[in-house]
């Protein structure tokens, strides 16, 4: 069974729904239940329309009436009659539910939650195992999450910055946990390009590809490899192919924003053959663009900030790029980040016996035990090489 | 989202602002009061979406080391047998921010004591840590 065809119906189904007359929390549920029927029944018997199937067992759920067999073929019937939608329908029915779950009343997590499964078709246990979090706790989180768009109108006036916030975080969640997750929100997110000419979606986009190119060397026999020891011939050239051609696209309209600059400077990485042939001239150009977006970089997007500093140090020298991090110091709650930066740079100065303090102090405060387990063994490797002069640690 | 674990003792922490009898010498009735607000916060966890597991753990502790090859596993009181630190449970919570957890250790704290008193006991909050690694390179 094609399961992401039957993904793929999810959201048209519920907004066939929501065009009957349904309200949004029962016609969602519904197309759940009809879902998980679904992934059970089809293998089995796979239905002749497997649209007009979903609709039909998603109508019935909603109505929650028993009905003879013969009165279900007859709307299965019907529900055959109606064209097939094409692409742009699609998409726009895609357009209309992202913008309905990607609403600004909820937190960013639940908007999450809610988008993966009313659009992208995931089960409530997929995204709970996508969160960590028990079915019960999801499918309530959910439940909530509709709750609160209770009054909200369909034809409501949306902001498609909020729905691009969305879909990044789900990408970067699915990064975390589940590459599902990722191609999830790339899926997503091409659907929204089809019915959008906003550049910032198609930098979103190219974002996603130009990041997403590099997960197969990016974690490897359960070790994170950093960017620059990454093996490049594990990067998917193709996809890099795709996501330049898609973010040229976007920087030809001239209204830059910020995932179109990210988007650039993980395109400058990717386009170096080597680590050493990486362009940090043109990479630390991009950075200063995306410093310029905010009007005070260091309290509004002080990631940012740090993650300049890497450039800085590698233009300016190391020293520089210290400077650049304790700008942001006071402001990153995100201490692991500020001493893993700090322990890079101080590397890099050749100050080995500070680094390594500093690296060992970052993988006291990290939270995931993957990237704690690179930073204790920099830690060491650092350590070594300092106590007997070697610089190298590779 | 970040998880948390909202850590309750049985000993150990700083002291309390008012200190309160062991609950065996409380009123039946307070221990009642304090045992359904217990209850109430799984609940209120659920209800928001917030809950991943809540567990209580005897008094019983024991310290166990492989003892060599060969050896018995060697036993222990630990260095401080009445007074060293004992954890009771824990609330394991998956929420939007720390502040939302510090939020709700400040609640789990405000249970009710002998006479339906807040018990003002501390919580210990402790980051779970996730296994995967951040997105950002």
């Amino acid at each position: 069974m094609d399961e992401g065809l039957l993904r793929a119906l999810v959201p048209q189904v519920v907004t066939a729904l929501l065009r009957r007359g349904a309200d949004f929390a029962a016609a969602e549920d519904a197309v759940q239940e009809a879902l998980i029927d679904a992934l059970r029944t089809w293998p089995g018997s796979p239905p002749r329309n497997p649209r007009a199937w979903l609709t039909t067992a998603a109508v019935h759920r909603l109505t929650d009436a028993v009905r003879s067999d013969a009165a279900r073929r007859n709307r299965e019937e019907r529900v055959d009659d109606e064209p097939e939608p094409g692409p742009t329908e699609q998409a726009d029915d895609t357009l209309l539910l992202l913008f309905l779950c990607a609403s600004p009343e909820l937190s960013p997590a639940s908007a999450v939650a809610l988008t993966l499964r009313a659009v992208a078709g995931l089960t409530t246990r997929q995204v709970a195992d996508a969160f960590l979090v028990p079915e019960g706790t999801m499918a309530q989180r959910i439940s909530r999450a509709k709750a609160a768009l209770r009054d909200r109108r369909l034809d409501a006036p949306a902001d498609v910055a909020v729905v691009l916030h969305v879909l990044h975080l789900a990408y970067a969640t699915g990064h975390v946990s589940d590459d599902q997750l990722a191609r999830e929100a790339i899926r997503l997110t091409r659907q929204l390009v089809l019915a959008s000419s906003e550049p910032e979606v198609r930098g979103l986009l190219a974002l996603m590809l130009l990041h997403h190119a590099r997960h197969r060397a990016r974690v490897v026999d359960g070790r994170v490899v950093p960017l620059d020891e990454q093996d490049r011939m594990r990067w998917d050239h193709a996809q890099i192919a795709e996501g330049v051609a898609i973010l040229q696209g976007a920087l030809a309209a001239g209204r830059r924003g910020r995932f179109q600059v990210e988007a650039a400077i993980a395109a400058l990485h990717d386009d170096a053959a080597t680590a050493a042939e990486t362009d940090w001239p043109q990479v630390l150009a991009w950075y200063d663009e995306l410093v310029g977006l905010t009007r005070d970089a260091v309290r509004d997007d002080p990631a940012a900030v740090l993650s300049r500093a890497v450039a800085v140090g590698h233009v300016l020298g190391a020293s520089a790029g210290l400077l650049e991090v304790e700008r942001v110091e006071p402001v990153l709650r995100d201490r692991w980040k500020v001493l893993a930066v700090q322990a890079y740079l101080l590397r890099m100065a050749g100050d080995l016996p500070e680094a390594a303090a500093a690296y060992a102090r970052a993988a006291e405060r990290c939270p995931s035990t993957l990237e704690r387990d690179h930073l204790v063994r920099q830690a060491a490797l650092v350590r070594a090489a300092g106590s007997t002069g070697r610089v190298n640690d590779r | 989202m970040p998880k948390y674990l909202l850590l309750k003792h049985y000993r150990g922490g700083p002291e309390l602002p008012t200190p309160v009898p062991p609950m065996p010498e409380w009123d039946p009735a307070d221990i009642e009061a304090h045992l359904a607000f217990l209850g109430h916060v799984n609940d209120l966890l659920k209800e928001n979406g917030e809950y991943v597991d809540a567990q209580g753990l005897s008094m019983d502790q024991e310290w166990i080391r492989y003892g060599g090859p060969g050896a018995a596993p060697v036993r222990s009181d630990g260095p401080h047998p009445e007074t060293g630190d004992l954890v009771a449970g824990w609330y394991a919570i998956d929420v939007d921010s720390y502040e939302r957890a510090v939020e709700l250790a400040a609640y789990v704290s405000s249970e009710p004591g002998p006479g339906g008193k807040p018990l003002y006991e501390w919580i210990q909050i402790r980051q779970i840590m996730e296994a995967p690694p951040s997105y950002a390179e």
